[in-house]
Formats: C-alpha cells, sequence, structure tokens
C-alpha cells in the first residue's frame, strides 16, 4: 500500500513538473515577446491545457497530506512563504489568462501578472528543491529552521536553474504548438536555454561538491545512479541533432526525457527517505487503515480515469492552433 | 490585543474559507436547480426553460472557476499554517480532503464538459445526465467537506496511539448521526441560496420590464422551491441545534448567551451579553421556551456557561450574535418566500412592486446566513479546533513567525480582491445582459476553462 501511494505520489508531481513545467516556461518568455501578435501566439499555446496541468500539483498535495501526512506538515510549513508566493504567482498568472484580453485599460498590467507569476511560481519550485536536495535544518522529524531557512545560494541557483529548465521546455512546446515568428524565434532560443541549464547544473555540482552535501555520497553507493546521467547525455546530443534538422515535435519529448531523468535522479537518491536525510517513506506514511481507504476509491478509480481524461485532452488538443483560435 | 502569528493565522483561515464558501454554496445549488430545470425542459419542451437553463449555466461556470481556485489555497493551508494539525490528524483528516479533491476533478473532467459543449453532440437522457452527474458531484464535494468538519466538531472512530490518530472505524467516521444532519443542513442552504440568487433575478427584470417569459421562469420558481426548502431547513437547522446541545454544550450555552444553570429555562431572544459581569444587558427572555428548544420539556435544567472552565469557553459574543443574524436571515427569507407564493397562486405577484424590490435585494440573505453559520460552528468550537482533542492555540504551526502570518495575511488578501473584483465584476454583466443571445461554442475553448467560457460568451463586454 505504502508502494502505491510513494509511486502515485512520484508520478503527479513528474506530471506536474512537465506539464505544468512547459506552461510556466511559456509563460516566462511571454516576458521577452516583442509584440502583442507574439503574446497572443504564445497565451494560446497553452491556454487550454493550463488549468489542467495545475489539477496534478493540488492533486500532489492532498495526495501528500492523506498518505504521508508528517511529510505534508513539515515540508509545508519549513516552506511558508515559498508556497506562499507559489500559489499567488499561480492565481495571478491564471487570472490573466482570463482577463488578459478583456481589459480595456492596462494589458500590460496582466502581461506582467502572467509573465511575473511564471517566474516566481518556477524559481519557488526550483529554490524549494535546492533547499531538500541541501538538507533542512531537522532534528526527529521536526522541523527546527525559520522560515527563511530554506534560502541559500545554492537553493538560489536552483531556483534560477529550474526558470530556465522550463523556460526550455516552454520553447519546445512553442516549437511545437506554433509557427512563424514565434516557432523561428523559439528554435532560437532552444540552444542558448539548454547551455545555461546546463551551465546551472554544473555550478549546482560544483557547490555540492563544495559543500560536501550528503546527496553525494549516495552517487558513490550507488553506481546505477549514473545511468540518469547517461540518459540525460544521450537526449541532450539527440535534442542537439534534432534542433539542427529543425524538427518540431522531438525536441519536447527529449527535454521531458531530460527532465524525467533528473527526477529519477533525485528520487533515486533520495530513496528510502523522503525527507532526505531524516525522514524516510517508511516512517512517513499514514496507517495502513487511510491508506487502505484512500486505495478503494480515489486510487483505484478515479485517479485512472483522470491520467484517461489527461491523455484524451492532449489529443483534442494536437496539431497546431488555428487562427481563429488565437483570441489570447 | 496582542498580534501573534496564532491570531494572523486564525484571521487568514477565517478570511480565505469565507471568502471561498460564497462560491460552491452558490453552485451546489445552482447545479440542482439545473437539474431540475433540465427535466421540466425535456418533460414539456418548452424553450423559455433551455434559455434560462443556458443562462445560469454560464454563471455556475464562473462561479465554478473562482470556487476551484480559491479552494486550491485551503488545500495547502493547513499544512503550512496548522502543521500541527495536519501531522496528528492527517490520517484522518487528508484522505477525507483528498476524497474531496478528487471528486471535484473527476466532476470537471467528465461531465461538466459535455455539459458546457456537448448538447448538440449527445442524446437528451445523455445531457440531463451529466447534468444530474455535475449536481451529485458539487453535492458529494460538500459531504467529504462536512465530513471533514464534523468530525473536528465530533471526533469519533480513531484511536490515539503512537502519538498519531488513527482512523479505526471509517464507516462512523462517514455516516454518523453529527453527518448526518448537518451536511441535509449545509444541502439546504445552498439550495436556498440557488433558489434565492435566481428569484432576485427574475425580480430584477421584472421590475425593469425585461426578458418577461425568462423573468417569470426564475421568479415563480425561485421563490416556489424556497417555500418549500426553508421549513425543510428549519427541521434540519433544530437537529443541528440538538446535536451541539448534546455534544458541545459549551458552544449551545454561548449561543444561547445562558451563564447559569436554569430550570425551566428561559430563551434570551436578544441581548448585550458581557463576559466580565457574565450578565445580560439589555436582555429581552421568554421563560421556559429555552427547555422546550433544549430539551422539548418543560422541565428540563439546561446548563450555564460558567458550570464549565473558563479557558474552555468560546469568543461567547461571536456565536451568540451571529446564530440570531443567521436565524433572521432565515425568517425573512421564509417571510418573502411564503407571500411570494401566496401572490403567485393569487396571480399578483409582479403587479406587487414593494414585494419585486424585496425579493430582488434578498439575494444577500442565503449568503449570510451561511457565513454566519458557519461562524456560529466554528468560532463556537472554539478554544478547539478539534473538539476536546486540539486546541487551537496547539494546533499552529510552531515555527510560525509574526512577520511570515502577516506577509501571507496580506498577499491573500491581495490576491483575492482581485480575483473576488474581478469575478464578480464578470457575474454582475453576465446577469444584466440577460438571458437569450447566441451560444457560440468557441472553436478550441475546452470544457477545462469554465471562466473563459463564460467570457466569451459576454461578446463584446469588455473589462475597465
Amino acid at each position: 500500500m505504502i508502494t502505491f501511494w510513494v509511486s502515485v505520489l512520484a508520478l503527479s508531481i513528474l506530471l506536474y513538473v512537465l506539464l505544468d513545467g512547459f506552461d510556466l516556461g511559456v509563460g516566462i518568455l511571454y516576458g521577452f515577446a516583442r509584440d502583442d501578435g507574439q503574446r497572443r501566439a504564445m497565451m494560446g499555446a497553452v491556454a487550454p491545457v493550463w488549468d489542467g496541468n495545475e489539477t496534478w500539483l493540488v492533486v500532489s498535495g492532498v495526495v501528500l497530506w492523506g498518505a504521508f501526512p508528517t511529510v505534508y506538515a513539515t515540508l509545508f510549513s519549513a516552506f511558508y512563504l515559498p508556497l506562499l508566493f507559489l500559489l499567488s504567482g499561480l492565481i495571478l498568472r491564471g487570472v490573466a489568462f482570463e482577463f488578459r484580453n478583456k481589459a480595456r485599460h492596462l494589458p500590460w498590467v496582466w502581461d506582467v501578472a502572467f509573465a511575473g507569476g511564471s517566474l516566481v511560481a518556477a524559481f519557488m519550485q526550483g529554490s524549494m528543491i535546492g533547499a531538500l536536495v541541501r538538507g533542512l535544518p531537522l532534528l526527529n522529524g521536526n522541523y527546527q529552521g525559520d522560515e527563511f531557512s530554506w534560502l541559500s545560494p545554492f537553493a538560489i541557483l536552483c531556483g534560477a536553474g529550474l526558470c530556465l529548465g522550463y523556460a526550455l521546455l516552454g520553447a519546445c512546446w512553442l516549437v511545437r504548438k506554433s509557427d512563424g515568428n514565434v516557432q523561428v524565434r523559439a528554435f532560437r532560443l532552444i540552444p542558448a536555454l539548454s547551455f545555461a541549464s546546463l551551465a546551472v547544473l554544473a555550478a549546482v555540482l560544483l557547490i555540492a561538491l563544495n559543500e560536501n552535501l550528503q546527496v553525494l555520497t549516495r552517487w558513490l553507493e550507488r553506481p546505477y545512479l549514473f545511468v540518469f546521467p547517461a540518459i540525460g547525455i544521450i537526449a541532450s546530443i539527440t535534442l542537439a541533432l534534432s534542433i539542427r534538422r529543425r524538427r518540431e515535435r522531438e525536441p519536447f519529448y527529449l527535454v521531458a526525457a531530460l527532465f524525467a531523468a533528473a527526477f529519477g535522479s533525485l528520487a533515486v537518491s533520495f530513496w528510502p527517505y523522503m525527507i532526505p536525510f531524516s525522514v524516510t517513506i517508511k516512517e512517513a506514511a499514514a496507517p495502513q487503515s487511510s491508506l487502505t481507504f484512500m486505495f478503494w476509491g480515489e486510487g483505484l478509480f478515479v485517479l485512472p480515469l483522470m491520467l484517461l481524461y489527461t491523455a484524451i485532452s492532449y489529443r483534442v488538443f494536437r496539431g497546431k492552433g488555428s487562427p481563429t483560435a488565437a483570441t489570447y | 490585543m496582542h498580534i501573534t502569528a496564532l491570531l494572523l493565522s486564525r484571521l487568514q483561515f477565517a478570511f480565505t474559507i469565507s471568502f471561498h464558501i460564497i462560491f460552491p454554496s452558490f453552485t451546489i445549488g445552482v447545479a440542482a436547480w439545473l437539474t431540475f430545470l433540465e427535466v421540466l425542459y425535456q418533460a414539456t419542451g418548452r424553450p423559455t426553460y433551455r434559455v434560462v437553463f443556458e443562462f445560469w449555466l454560464k454563471i455556475f461556470a464562473v462561479a465554478f472557476g473562482i470556487g476551484v481556485v480559491t479552494g486550491i489555497v485551503m488545500a495547502f493551508q493547513f499544512g503550512t499554517n496548522w502543521s500541527v494539525l495536519a501531522r496528528l490528524f492527517g490520517p484522518i483528516q487528508g484522505p477525507l480532503i483528498s476524497y474531496e479533491t478528487f471528486t471535484a476533478f473527476f466532476l470537471e473532467a467528465s461531465f461538466f464538459g459535455i455539459l458546457l459543449f456537448g448538447r448538440a453532440r449527445v442524446p437528451p437522457w445523455f445531457y440531463l445526465l451529466s447534468t444530474a452527474m455535475v449536481a451529485l458531484g458539487t453535492t458529494l464535494s460538500a459531504y467529504w467537506i462536512m465530513v471533514n468538519n464534523s468530525w473536528m466538531q465530533v471526533p469519533t472512530g480513531y484511536l490515539a496511539a503512537h502519538g498519531t490518530f488513527i482512523p479505526v472505524d471509517w464507516p462512523r467516521i462517514l455516516f454518523n448521526s453529527v453527518v448526518g444532519v448537518r451536511f441535509p443542513h449545509m444541502l439546504f442552504a445552498s439550495y436556498l441560496t440557488g433558489t434565492f440568487c435566481v428569484a432576485a433575478t427574475g425580480a430584477w427584470y421584472v421590475l425593469r420590464r425585461q426578458f418577461n417569459a425568462e423573468a417569470r421562469v426564475m421568479l415563480h420558481m425561485g421563490l416556489y422551491l424556497a417555500a418549500l426548502l426553508i421549513p425543510v431547513q428549519l427541521f434540519f437547522g433544530h437537529l443541528v441545534g440538538d446535536y451541539v446541545h448534546d455534544r458541545q454544550p459549551v458552544k449551545f450555552a454561548a449561543i444561547e448567551a445562558r451563564w447559569h444553570d436554569e430550570q425551566p429555562a428561559g430563551e434570551v431572544l436578544i441581548a448585550l451579553p458581557d463576559p466580565a459581569s457574565q450578565t445580560n444587558r439589555y436582555e429581552i427572555k421568554v421563560p421556559v421556551l429555552g427547555s422546550l428548544i433544549g430539551s422539548l420539556s418543560l422541565h428540563s435544567k439546561e446548563i450555564g456557561l460558567t458550570d464549565f472552565p473558563r479557558a474552555d469557553w468560546p469568543p461567547m459574543l461571536v456565536p451568540f450574535f451571529a446564530f440570531r443574524i443567521m436565524v433572521g436571515c432565515g425568517i425573512a427569507m421564509l417571510l418573502v418566500a411564503w407571500v411570494g407564493t401566496y401572490l403567485s397562486r393569487k396571480q399578483r405577484l409582479e403587479q406587487n412592486k414593494a414585494l419585486m424590490w424585496v425579493t430582488f435585494l434578498s439575494f444577500p440573505l442565503p449568503f449570510i446566513a451561511i457565513l454566519t453559520g458557519w461562524f456560529t460552528a466554528e468560532v463556537g468550537r472554539q478554544p478547539w479546533t478539534v473538539y476536546g482533542l486540539l486546541r487551537t492555540a496547539d494546533a499552529v504551526t510552531p515555527i510560525l513567525t509574526t512577520n511570515a502570518a502577516l506577509i501571507s495575511l496580506l498577499v491573500y488578501c491581495a490576491v483575492y480582491a482581485v480575483i473576488g473584483a474581478f469575478g464578480i465584476l464578470f457575474i454582475f454583466r453576465m446577469l444584466r445582459r440577460g438571458p437569450g443571445g447566441a451560444m457560440a461554442v468557441p472553436p478550441l475553448a475546452f470544457p477545462r476553462r469554465p471562466m473563459s467560457l463564460a467570457s466569451d460568451l459576454v461578446a463584446g463586454q469588455e473589462l475597465p
């Protein structure tokens, strides 16, 4: 039962990162759009799917609470400010989708809300991951820090890294979904964003080595972990080739594979800990009766239906947006 | 009063949940009403029913969207601000809240899309089924929330072990007498909200001499349904009072402003309770009625606040006044609905200008009743978060600082103000524009985005 729920949690977080990742990325790139036409095309490329993507964040949150209440309580209170800004950013950018084109005056307010909200949300997610990797001040599973303990140069770097990564994912999405100017620019951005992301990743590794973070010992203990960087390298090379050939569909899958590899390497290097390296999955799990109760309804029935629905909605929205749809 | 992280967290929770509850209570009521309307339309084939249905469906979509957005914060707030609660009772409350989330998304993911876009694409019986399923979905959503809250009011079916609380009897947690009365009470409150909003809109159009046929349907049907629902609601309200009387005697004494034991007990209609002197000023009291309400007897002894340690008293002014405002709104709604129904039977409803104005202006009543009802229930439960098990002061995140709590309160106030202002402006514009008009389906809009559908339909209407 614990395995089932930890898998559900991992799946919903990964889905969230991949799906909301690209629409947050498009939001970040939106801040650099040249003209109104580009902005409309960019918003239109994610408009039909963004809030479905965000449902996976809420699903992750409530599954965490139900199945791993200790982790929910510890992490959410430790990440008080990042979560506040994450949620506010998400709400404001969500509202911007609806209001931007109805605004007679000051449309730039909604532009700022859309790009800024996306950027803040992405940055907060990255810095929370960074803080987790670096290790939170915990004693016997109780958080010992204050509201700024998550903040460190390492976390800031991870935040910036995730912004770049999401922007890369977003650029790949735009290559798939748009044409004309927007697509040309997105193609041009992909190499730059890839190199910038890799540079940040390298810096993160250097700091980790320098600070002798506990995560690193995992990699020495578990050499099979290197399969993930290997996947990453293969994906990167294929990505470079596909960009040279101006492929439209492949880059997105390749960057998604990069993200999945990064996610996998983090998950495996934390295993069996849920909050590294202090609370294990087993310690964090809710009693059997809670997990079973959740399993028979939402686990067995609703979750598969939601996955199916997500798949169908992406099928319906496949291909490029028609000009009539560019109402954003 | 000293500003602490605890106080700010309580304010934040009160603010965000009060803001949130307005929209679900409206959508639960409107969804049920839409189902009723669709049955009528399919049975009679009268086009007016269809026009009214499409009109309220759009408004439903916007309110549903705001409800979803404001609900997201709730799912996170238990962990950020009330981490001790989240940790201790997570094994019970976590699954309940996760079921609520899954229910809501399942509803949004399946039948809501058909409701918005499927009229021409599915057979009528399936469309009706989808409408009923959306109504069922909103109702189930409310059910999970009421189970969770009822458990906080009267914890049951658990075992305390290893510093945490383990659910051992889920059937008892899900189906107990407290849920059995509080869930219908909330459900009927939502239905009343729906009927009064519909009737008030009808009255508004009558006053403006617009949309004659649709206005008649809204006005008459709204008032008829309200006239039937209010007595049922009062009955369930009484049953809720019974559970409070039996299970939460301190809350009951605070609501009644009964300081000392009385036999037989009187009923304070209105007063200004003074906690310092433990007496009521300007009191209007009916003898014996208190025993009658509390125990259905002429002689029963009813317990006063001073029987309990001071540390277990709720801040009594809030439950006392909130309860009276709620009951007052209920009685006012009863009068409007019954007088309106009577005049409707006499075929004189629309001619009565005064009643049209009263009906139009009565739309805030159900919302005020719902909010004050919740204030009574929640403030009356204080100083406990989980009654008898965890005090609010102990439930708050221990490491939370006043500054962080202040920042989050201000940020949420600002964000909600933006959503609320635009959302309400949206709904107002749709109401002013009235029923009818083209039901164009935007080419790429997908069921996921209820608010955008509605906005696309308000063609040519720009926000400032």
